[in-house]
This record gives structure tokens, C-alpha cells and sequence, in this order.
């Protein structure tokens, strides 16, 4: 009877979710925890209009997010040169955009010189801008082209990946898509519906015209515990992003719908504010300054309780910028940071700190505290920051916790300068170690602990700046490792950076949604969203 | 004294020995972290288990009440303070500034308090200690919290000054500063003492609010609103009952006040 009642609730569950997805045409419906700022396809900054581009534009390859390997998509091929300064496609033929206009070299064309005018400047061509030039295009016909650059670039095809094709002639100008999906309508704060593209060039196995789904409902919605509650009563097909408790929870009730994604490529990290400009006491900038400092601090934190207690063990422990997920560039010969509070303060004690009565001075005898800002309203970094301050308090540095609203905190970690040190997170978005490259240039605006250099202001910046660089243009890929491996090394040695902890990416998907290949990189339900089909479809072909 | 005014004093006079007795129920300590003991169920040593840090849940919990529940008074004192001069000075000035006053009550109330607080809390220093950032949360807190009662004294002052004894009082010949004194303020006492009992649990609920957004009370230290952030997770409330103590906590504090707060059924003096 107990067995019976037990089969029987999921039973009347999933029933339940099924009727929830009403026959007729199909619709995938999710939410989005924002409006999309911008349906500019080059100009796009946030996960919101991220997404509404990879469903309405079409790219020339597409990184497999499972395999990590490209693979076609407009281009039906391609060819980097030897030298690694060009590539040569080989566009499909017979491909329309959304509005009807065929698709050619010229529309490829076109869309890199916008995206790597230097006037324009467009967000989508940040990774192509070159300081020796615009690339040259030869179009050799309407399915073939060329693009050369003045100088290697390092992974050269999988820039691709990221850089919409736009037509050249269609009236509707950027309106008109090579995505599975048309935009149809937009209601700020309340929905986006898309609908199929009836010119959609893709097909699967038995030769249905792709994509399964006719249409798409993106919910707007930033309250997490409502769009968790709209899943469980089968209203939505996915969550892209769990927290730990969240993924938890759902899977109590349905294991088959929590997926564990593995290790993502985000990192959780603290740092201090090393900036000349900022209006810190003298003592308190030779602190931020001291790599035996950081390095104590580092040395001080318990990794494995903030994966343990904070991640539920759904996360590593902080390597440094490259997340274990981030091979071949993750630097495997780094440990994570040990735990060693007596190194610590052996370290602390060879710069002049001293430890009297509990409390840590430095030379000139003041102690020890500072404050740690982080944004208000995320649980696992309140969390993070107190097992943090037990942590410090074991070698007498007290600190101050301090949640911000994350417009203040970004106007303090960018502009005023003004905070001691911050918690924050980085949502890798990207594979390649370029994606990084504002981070670690010592001339960058977002190189976050001491920004805008003109010069590096330490050897150790100027060998990260030569590091990225060089890395950038190298086109021998074990050489470029080699390079990634080098700066990873720097970077655990000097810790301008304490990395904490690299999550696992943690999503929902429901038992009736067929084909869901889910990947720890964004998009990560949605990158293969043309072969994503309602359960109940009997002609979908399953992919193998 | 009413059964319902003594029921509530007596819940209140628990509650503030719970808060003032706070070290010797939970010697531990609320920042204590039994990292081995995390979401621990209640045993003889965690009378309420343990959260997410293996902090103990009875010690928090009685530490946040004495954050609450002193502070919280504090604040409704201020801003019933405020809302006295403000709603009687508006009262009694000439017909026309007395207009302008209540205009500024009702812009004040009409600006929204939490976004006034979140643009105070982000203008403060960082390096305060938690205590200092909590009293600096609560004093906004009665600072702002004022103009609604500001507007029901004015009305009580009004309709006193209109009142057939203030009518005859005045026709005996008695000057405006005596009539105030002797007549008028005497008869606001009441209104006020309501005001102040009806304020409290708001400013308790407020802060909650706060510290639900995660700018009220920081870590480590306890409030009831950072306890109630940590029921977002309602699937496991009926298996694990003991979380619901600072809810019950909150409930019981806002009902003991207005208990003690009511006059219904008292006969009058």
C-alpha cells in the first residue's frame, strides 16, 4: 500500500505537469530574471539579452557546449589559416533570414566591418577589434569568404561563436534573424513571446524542419522562490540557475528534473583595494599591498568549509581565475589554497604583524580590521563572509561585513574607489581566457583591485599584462597553454585575488522537455534550443 | 487593567527577560560557529538545532530579540516624539501654515521609506561596527517613521481646540498657553500612547524588512528580521517546526503590544 502510494504521487504529479503544457502548438516557457536591456544583437551585456539573441540570430559555428568542440552552423565549413591570422567559410546555401531575404557572404560581411568599426565600437566585436586594424574581407562568391587579420589571433575560429550575422539588405534591417525564433512580442516587466521562424534553415535527422518548438514564453522574473514554484506546477520547462538549497529542495521531490551540470566556470572570489587613488589610510593601502598579507589572508580561509556549509558540497574549493570546468587553460599543477593559519602568521610576522592579546598590529601597532563589502540580498556570500570573519578572527584581523545594494557597490568598486575590501562573484561566460582580458590588464577600468594603470605599477602586474598579451596572438595552442598556466601561477603567488570557491552549475529541467542536453556554459539548457521538443511530440526524433 | 492588557504585558515582560537575559540563556554566544554541526535538528546542547553555520538557533534567536525589542521601542519613542510637535505645532500655527505643514506630511509620507533608507544605509561609512550600523538603522527608522501619526495627532489636537469645554474654557477667559497646557495636552496623552504602542511593532516589522533585503542588522549579529530571511525555505518548515521560532517570536511580540496597547473594555477614568 505504502509502495503503491509512493509510485502513485509522482505519477499524479507528472500527470498534473503534463496537463499543465497544453496540447496544440507548442511553447517552451522559462523565465528570465530581467528585462533584456538591449535587442541590439552587437550591443548586447546581460545573460537577459544574451539569450533573446541566441534564439533569434544565427552565428556561423557553435561551440557544443557538451563536447566544447565548434561545430557548423551557417558556415557549412571553414578553414584557419596556418599562420592563424585568417580564417575562410563556406556558407550553406539556400538559407533565408527571418524575413524572407537570402542569406550570403555579403551579410557575413557586413556584419564584421560594423562589428569591428572602431567608431562604432559594438559589444559583439570586442574579441575582433585589433589596435593594428580593421580585418580585411575578400568575398570570393556568395557562399565564400575570407577574413584576414594584420596579426595572429589565438582561437580565431571560436570567435565566431559570439558574433551574430546581421543582412545586409533586408528591409527590416537588424529585425530580420537566421535564429530558430522570431521576436513577436515584448512587454517590458512582463513577458517576451517568440515564435517559430518559417524560414529556419535547420533540420534534424528525418529531415523536419527544426526547430520543435513553435513557440517561446520567457516569463519575466526576478523572484526566485516564485519561478521554482511555477516549475514544480509544470509551468515552466526549465531553470537555468539553482541556488544549492533551491536544487536541493527540487531534488527531494523529482531527482529526475535537478540536474548537477558539474563544475561551472564561475568563481567566487574576495579582494582588497590596492588603488593609489583611493582615500584609504596610509597603513591600511601597505596592507592591500603586501603579498605576504594577501597570501596570510589567503592562507587563513577554510575553502572546504565554505564548499561544505555554503555550497553543500556542490562546488571546489578556489583554484585561482580558471575554474577546474575551464580546461585545457586550467592550471591542474595548482592545489588549492591550503589551509594554514600558523604559516599564515609566520608569513604575517616576517613583515612586522604581531599578534598581542588576540588581536593582530602591525608595526606601526594598528590592528588589524577592515571592512568587506558584498551585495545585499545573496545568501551565499552573507554566508561566505561569516565563516570568512571566524576565519580571520583565528589570527586576530577583525572584519566588518558590510552588504550594499549592488548599484553602491558597484559605484564604490568602480568609480569612488571607496571600500577596504569586496566579495564578489564572476559569471564566466566564455571558454576562452580573452574573456578575461579586462580583468587582468593593468590598464583596464575593470582590472578591479587597482584599475586604470598607466604603466603596471608592480613587476608582477607588468608580467600578467605581457602574459594575456602574448597569449592573445599565440597560435600554437600548447604554447598559448603554457602561457594561461604561467599567468595562473603568478596570480595564486601574488593573490590579488582570493578565490574561494567555483559552484557547480545547478538547473532544473522538466521530465517534459525531450532532447535537453543541459551544460555547465550559458546558454545552458538553450544551446541547443532548435532541437528542444515537448515530451508528448510523437514525431520528434530523439537525438541518439 | 483589563485580562487582555495583562495577558499582554505579562508576553512583553517575558520577551524583554528573554532579550535581557540573552548571555546567561545562550552563554555560547550567537556568532559561536559548530562547524562539524551544521542544520543540526534541537538536542539538550541547541535547544532549537543549529543553522546553516552551525550557529546555535536559541541563542540567535534570543540575542535578536534583545535587538528588536529594545531598539525598536527606542525608535517608535522618536518618531512619536517628532509626530507630538510636528502634528500639534501644525495644529495650532495659523490656518495657512498649518496647511503647508500637512502638505509636508503628506509629501514625507509619500516618499518611499525603503529606498530613503537603502540611499542612507549606502551614504554611511563602511568601517561601523554592527551595533553602531544598527542603531544608525533604527534612529532612521524613528527619524522617517513619524509623519503618519504626525497627521492623527494634528487631527486630535483639532478636535480638541473645536470641543465644547475648550469652547467654554475659552469664554472664561483662559489664555491659549493655559487652555494647551491644562486642557488640550493632557487629552493627546492617550492618542500618543497609542501612536507609540502601534508603533513599535512596525519599526520590528520594518527592520525585518530590512533585514529580509539584507540591509538591516549585518552578520554576525541576529535580528528578528535576519532570522526571518532564513524561512524563504517553506518545503521544510513542517519537518523541521523549531525554524518557525522567530516568526512565532515576531507574532507574539506584535500582539503582546497591542494588547497591552488596547483600552477596549476598560471603563473610563
Amino acid at each position: 500500500m505504502t509502495a503503491c502510494r509512493h509510485t502513485a504521487i509522482p505519477a499524479i504529479l507528472l500527470l498534473a505537469a503534463a496537463a499543465a503544457i497544453p496540447a496544440g502548438p507548442s511553447e517552451l516557457r522559462f523565465c528570465l530574471r530581467s528585462d533584456p536591456r538591449s535587442f541590439d544583437p552587437l550591443n548586447v551585456a546581460d545573460e537577459s539579452s544574451e539569450t533573446v539573441r541566441y534564439l533569434t540570430h544565427g552565428f556561423l559555428v557553435r561551440m557544443n557546449r557538451r563536447t566544447l568542440k565548434l561545430e557548423p552552423s551557417l558556415a557549412e565549413s571553414w578553414r584557419v589559416s596556418s599562420d592563424g591570422r585568417g580564417v575562410r567559410f563556406r556558407l550553406r546555401s539556400g538559407v533565408k533570414f527571418s524575413d524572407g531575404a537570402p542569406f550570403t557572404s555579403a551579410d557575413v560581411a557586413r556584419t564584421i566591418s560594423r562589428a569591428t568599426d572602431p567608431a562604432l565600437k559594438p559589444q559583439a566585436g570586442d574579441a575582433l577589434r585589433r589596435d593594428e586594424g580593421a580585418p580585411r574581407i575578400t568575398v570570393h562568391n556568395a557562399q565564400e569568404l575570407t577574413v584576414a587579420f594584420a596579426a595572429p589571433i589565438a582561437g580565431l575560429d571560436y570567435l565566431f561563436d559570439e558574433l551574430p550575422i546581421l543582412s545586409a539588405h533586408s528591409p527590416l534591417k537588424d529585425g530580420a534573424g537566421l535564429g530558430p525564433f522570431v521576436l513577436a512580442e515584448y512587454r517590458a516587466g512582463s513577458h517576451l513571446n517568440l515564435t517559430r521562424n518559417p524560414y529556419y534553415w535547420a533540420r534534424d535527422a528525418k529531415g523536419a524542419a527544426l526547430p520543435y518548438f513553435d513557440r517561446v514564453r520567457i516569463d519575466i522574473q526576478q523572484n526566485r522562490e516564485i519561478e521554482m514554484a511555477r516549475f514544480r506546477r509544470g509551468e515552466l520547462h526549465f531553470i537555468s540557475a539553482l541556488d544549492v538549497e533551491n536544487f536541493d529542495r527540487l531534488a527531494a521531490v523529482s531527482a529526475a528534473s535537478a540536474r548537477d551540470g558539474g563544475l561551472s566556470l564561475e568563481s567566487e572570489m574576495l579582494w582588497f583595494n590596492q588603488a593609489a587613488s583611493a582615500r584609504l589610510p596610509v597603513h591600511k593601502l601597505a596592507w592591500f599591498r603586501s603579498t605576504a598579507f594577501r597570501r596570510a589572508i589567503s592562507d587563513s580561509i577554510r575553502r572546504d568549509d565554505i564548499v561544505r556549509l555554503v555550497y553543500k558540497g556542490r562546488a571546489a574549493p578556489g583554484y585561482g581565475p580558471f575554474s577546474p570546468a575551464a580546461r585545457p587553460w586550467f592550471n591542474a599543477s595548482l592545489k588549492a589554497a591550503p589551509y594554514d593559519p600558523q604559516g599564515a602568521l609566520q608569513r604575517l610576522a616576517a613583515e612586522g604583524f604581531r599578534l598581542q592579546s588576540g588581536v593582530l598590529r602591525d608595526s606601526g601597532g594598528n590592528a588589524v580590521e577592515f571592512s568587506l563589502i558584498t551585495n545585499s540580498g545573496n545568501r551565499n556570500r552573507a554566508r561566505m563572509a561569516s565563516l570568512i570573519e571566524q576565519d580571520l578572527a583565528r589570527i586576530g584581523v577583525k572584519i566588518v561585513i558590510v552588504p550594499l545594494e549592488m548599484p553602491s557597490l558597484l559605484e564604490r568598486i568602480t568609480r569612488t574607489l571607496q571600500y577596504d575590501a569586496c566579495l564578489l562573484g564572476l559569471v564566466g561566460v566564455d571558454l576562452d581566457p580573452n574573456d578575461q582580458m579586462n580583468m587582468w590588464l593593468s590598464s583596464s577600468a575593470t582590472h578591479q583591485w587597482n584599475p586604470r594603470q598607466a604603466t603596471p605599477e608592480t613587476a608582477w602586474e607588468a608580467a600578467i599584462d605581457r602574459l594575456m598579451k602574448a597569449q592573445a596572438v599565440e597560435g600554437n595552442l600548447p604554447k598559448r597553454i603554457r602561457l594561461i598556466h604561467e599567468m595562473q601561477r603568478i596570480v595564486r603567488e601574488q593573490a590579488p585575488m582570493i578565490y574561494l570557491a567555483h559552484p557547480h552549475a545547478l538547473l532544473a529541467v522538466s521530465p517534459q522537455l525531450a532532447n535537453a542536453e543541459p551544460a555547465a556554459f550559458r546558454p545552458r539548457v538553450l544551446w541547443n534550443v532548435e532541437r528542444l521538443a515537448p515530451i508528448h511530440q510523437p514525431e520528434v526524433a530523439r537525438v541518439p | 487593567m483589563t485580562a487582555a492588557r495583562k495577558l499582554g504585558c505579562a508576553g512583553l515582560g517575558l520577551l524583554y527577560a528573554a532579550g535581557l537575559l540573552a548571555d546567561l540563556i545562550a552563554p555560547g554566544g550567537y556568532a559561536a560557529q559548530d562547524r562539524d554541526h551544521p542544520s543540526a535538528r534541537p538536542t539538550p546542547a541547541h535547544w532549537l538545532g543549529t543553522d546553516e553555520l552551525g550557529r546555535d538557533r536559541l541563542a540567535r534567536l534570543v540575542h535578536g530579540t534583545r535587538v528588536s525589542l529594545f531598539l525598536a521601542p527606542a525608535a517608535a519613542a522618536i518618531a512619536t516624539a517628532l509626530a507630538a510637535v510636528a502634528g500639534f505645532a501644525s495644529a495650532v500655527v495659523a490656518r495657512r501654515a498649518g496647511q503647508v505643514l500637512t502638505l509636508a506630511f503628506d509629501v514625507l509620507l509619500s516618499l518611499p521609506l525603503l529606498f530613503l533608507l537603502i540611499t542612507l544605509r549606502a551614504a554611511l561609512p563602511l568601517q561601523v561596527p554592527p551595533w553602531t550600523s544598527l542603531l544608525i538603522t533604527f534612529t532612521l527608522l524613528g527619524l522617517l517613521g513619524w509623519p503618519s501619526s504626525a497627521r492623527i495627532v494634528r487631527a486630535a489636537v483639532l478636535s480638541s481646540r473645536d470641543s465644547n469645554y475648550a469652547l467654554q474654557a475659552r469664554a472664561a477667559g483662559l489664555v491659549h498657553s493655559r487652555l494647551f497646557a491644562v486642557h488640550l495636552l493632557p487629552h493627546l496623552r492617550p492618542v500618543l500612547a497609542a501612536q507609540f504602542l502601534l508603533l513599535i511593532p512596525v519599526f520590528i516589522l520594518g527592520e525585518a524588512n530590512l533585514g529580509i533585503l539584507g540591509l538591516g542588522v549585518v552578520e554576525p549579529l541576529p535580528s528578528w528580521g535576519s532570522l526571518l530571511a532564513e524561512l524563504h525555505n517553506l518545503d521544510t518548515l513542517p519537518s523541521e517546526p523549531w525554524r518557525t521560532a522567530p516568526a512565532l517570536a515576531l507574532l507574539s511580540a506584535v500582539l503582546c503590544f497591542h494588547l497591552a496597547g488596547s483600552r477596549h473594555g476598560e471603563s473610563p477614568a
